[in-house]
């Protein structure tokens, strides 16, 4: 990659400490991402995805706390930063979306004083001129009529409609970083399709980079470049969009991959991961994974490996591919039939 | 396929009513289901999917009469499910179980699992007093949770046991007919490919029949033998799984399939990018409900609204609301 890296997260920690016990949400979070390309957060709920998200622009709830590592955005490790300098950064070089629009605008403003407001704080924009151009913004993202939405009130707007203003806001200081939280999982299909087709289009013409947070791996392949997959608080996987499709590593992602039903194809029998998601309280010795996984070894459930470079390029998180593996030499992740036939 | 039918749903309809005004009268009504007619035959999947508020869940409802529908008629069995009275309904709820998306709310968080799945044999009187406890640890492991968790109380359980106990209790009293409402929706997909395999097996197992209401095709392709597609309060398209899947007839049906996400980023497909929202279900489009979104409404569908059809290229048993399929077929 000689392309120029606009983020790059080494070695995350957040914790919430919560009755004198430490939840680590996120427990080492490394990965780059080239600027102008989107990378994807995966993985189940209670993974770390959002929080991750959160520890970037340091909007933690209470308790919670960044415990280590650096989140270097354009040459600057933005865990240094003071409270005045990040809020600087916020919604003006660096914006975020949520999953629920609802939660994130405010119900007694109307949507033009909303996006009025972020470019007065950013740009120091007037009324006048900063009503114009939330009228721009609102036929950007191809809201129809924007002269009388501006007028409206959020509750006065459906779910897609609502997640475009949030976009639009978002958009208003043409940020150089979006981070998209899981942006179209409370919508339709139909409308999740006009959504992502929309934040692509805005990508390429404003030439953004983009972290889209998300538990699905369709709109992975569809959006994203890069992805990182994330268990137990930590990246396991890192890989460009097609290798982890095509040559997952990582026995967690096969086997989020194998238990995806399909609509494109028929799939005989879903091949689900045994157990459940370990809660963080309560997070296992070793590999996070082991107690899930088909290939563990004594080794697993002892030691947490770290997250390596293959000769690929790609990053695994995984003693199998180390020289202390001490399984199966011949062990191969994707035995199962619908991973093997995608080859 | 001579199959019997389980269940007869005809011209149902579901209008709920909107209060207004400072006298509070009914000033309008939600046409949440209009019209909808199908059977359910037995020991078969049937799907309902569509966009959020188009009538999946009441149209669910109205079967178990939750909601007293506004009109037409359900045959569950032979008998007509309408012209039972309370007691004789809740006894034929025996036969008809439900299983919703949120399995807490719907656990008595003060009941552990024993009492949980012993109330429900008591109310249908299904197993006799004294066998109660031994089929409940006989029902927890048909589900896949262990015997010793039974004393346990729901919150002490995951999203994904917490459903198998909500399925563990469906079938403590030895249904026919199990509805599930987006029942594997809330879980992550790990754990729904487990829930997914369990219902599979348990309805080879005891011959269940499902009415499945989802909005995940991918869900819906995996479980169903027949889907039926709605568009606000109406059925638009029915098919047998792989027809409606490979040979889609209705525009509104081919723009679903289209814009559901591919897990494959080496697949290129076209896009069908509807227009605008679901319009509202109070004063829904005149015509052809789609009209407002469709890219080939005329005249005709404006002021029209088409009726199921099945036409020579689809398979029997495969009927579109559409009147432009030929046309459309043919353009394509
Ligand atoms: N008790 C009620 N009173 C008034 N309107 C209702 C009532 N129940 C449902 N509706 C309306 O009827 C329509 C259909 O609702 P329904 O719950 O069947 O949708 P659905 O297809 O299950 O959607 P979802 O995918 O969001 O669960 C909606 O517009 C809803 O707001
Ligand atoms: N305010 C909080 N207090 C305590 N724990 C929290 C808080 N917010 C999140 N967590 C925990 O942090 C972990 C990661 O959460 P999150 O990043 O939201 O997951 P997701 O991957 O679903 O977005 C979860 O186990 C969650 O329970
Ligand atoms: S380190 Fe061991 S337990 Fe963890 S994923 Fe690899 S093989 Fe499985
Ligand atoms: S009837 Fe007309 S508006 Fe309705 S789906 Fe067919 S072509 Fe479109
Ligand atoms: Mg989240
Ligand atoms: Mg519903």
């Amino acid at each position: 990659m000689n392309q120029e890296t606009i983020l790059d997260i080494n070695d995350l920690r957040t914790s919430f400490l919560v009755d004198g016990f430490e939840v680590k949400a996120v427990d080492g979070v490394s990965f780059k991402l080239p600027k102008g390309k989107t990378i994807g957060i995966v993985g189940e709920s209670g993974s770390g995805k959002s929080i991750t998200a959160m520890s970037i622009l340091q909007l933690l709830d209470k308790p919670g706390k960044i415990m280590g590592g650096e989140i270097n955005f354009k040459g600057r490790d933005l865990t240094k930063l003071s409270e005045k300098e990040i809020r600087d950064i916020r919604g003006n070089e660096i914006s975020m979306i949520f999953q629920e629009p609802m939660t994130s605008l405010n119900p007694v403003y109307t949507i033009g004083q909303q996006i009025r407001e972020t470019l007065k704080v950013h740009q120091g924009l007037d009324k006048q001129r900063g009503t114009k151009k939330a009228i721009e913004l609102l036929t950007l993202v191809g809201i129809p009529s924007p002269e009388q939405r501006v007028k409206q009130y959020p509750h006065e707007l459906s779910g897609g409609m609502r997640q475009r203003v949030m976009i639009a806001m978002a958009l208003a200081c043409n940020p150089e970083l979006l981070i998209a939280d899981e942006p179209t999982t409370a919508l339709d299909v139909t409308i999740q399709a006009q959504i992502l087709e929309l934040i692509k289009d805005l990508q390429s013409e404003l030439g953004m980079s983009v972290i889209m947070i998300t538990h699905d791996m369709g709109v992975v392949a569809e959006t994203c470049d890069y992805v990182a997959v994330m268990y137990g608080g930590k990246v396991v996987e890192y890989q460009d969009v097609k290798s982890i499709f095509k040559s997952p590593k990582h026995p967690y992602t096969v086997g989020l991959l194998n238990s995806i039903p399909r609509h494109d194809t028929d799939v005989d029998e879903l091949e689900p991961i045994k157990g459940n998601v370990p809660s963080p309280k309560d997070m296992p010795e070793g590999c996070r994974f082991a107690p899930r996984c088909p290939f563990a070894t004594e080794l697993c459930t002892q030691e947490l490996p770290t997250l390596d470079t293959q000769a690929d390029g790609g990053e695994v998180r995984c003693w199998i591919y180390t020289d202390r593996w001490d399984g199966d030499p011949e062990v191969n992740v994707r035995e199962s039939k619908r991973t093997a036939e995608s080859e | 396929m001579s199959q019997k039918e389980l269940l007869k749903v005809n011209n149902l309809k579901q209008h709920f009513p909107i209060k207004g005004g400072f006298l509070g009268r009914t000033v309008n009504h939600v046409k949440a289901v209009d019209d909808v007619t199908f059977d359910i035959y037995e020991g078969e999947t049937l799907s309902v999917v569509g966009e959020s508020g188009c009538g999946k869940s009441t149209t669910g409802r109205a079967i178990l009469r939750l909601d007293e529908p506004t009109d037409g008629s359900i045959e569950f069995d032979g008998v007509d499910l309408l012209a039972l009275n309370k007691r004789e309904m809740r006894k034929k709820r025996k036969d008809l179980q439900v299983i919703f998306q949120d399995p807490y709310a719907s656990l008595n968080p003060r009941q552990t699992v024993a009492q949980i799945l012993m109330e429900a044999m008591a109310i249908q009187k299904a197993v006799p007093k004294a066998k109660r406890r031994e089929r409940a640890i006989e029902l927890l492991e048909t589900v896949g949770l262990n015997a010793d968790q039974i004393d346990r109380y729901p919150h002490e359980f995951s999203g994904g046991q917490r459903q198998r106990i909500g399925i563990a209790r469906a079938l403590s009293v030895d249904p026919k007919l199990i509805i599930c409402d987006e029942a594997v929706s809330a879980l992550d997909v790990s754990v729904q490919a487990q829930v997914l395999n369990l219902l599979k097996k348990l309805q080879k197992e005891f011959n269940l029949t499902f009415l499945f209401i989802a909005h995940d095709l991918g869900v819906v392709r995996h479980i169903s033998d027949r889907i039926i597609v709605m568009y606000l309060g109406k059925i638009v398209e029915i098919a047998d799984k792989k027809s409606l899947f490979e040979n889609p007839q209705h525009p509104y049906t081919k723009a679903l399939l289209s814009s559901i996400p591919t897990p494959d980023p080496e697949v290129k497909k076209e896009r069908i990018i509807l227009k605008g929202d679901v319009p509202s279900p109070i004063n829904p489009p005149q015509g052809c409900r789609f009209h407002t979104r469709c890219p080939f409404a005329t005249d005709i569908c404006r002021q029209e609204a088409p009726a199921l059809r099945n036409l020579d290229n689809m398979k029997e048993g495969h009927r579109a609301a559409c009147h432009h399929i030929e046309k459309i077929a043919a353009e394509q």
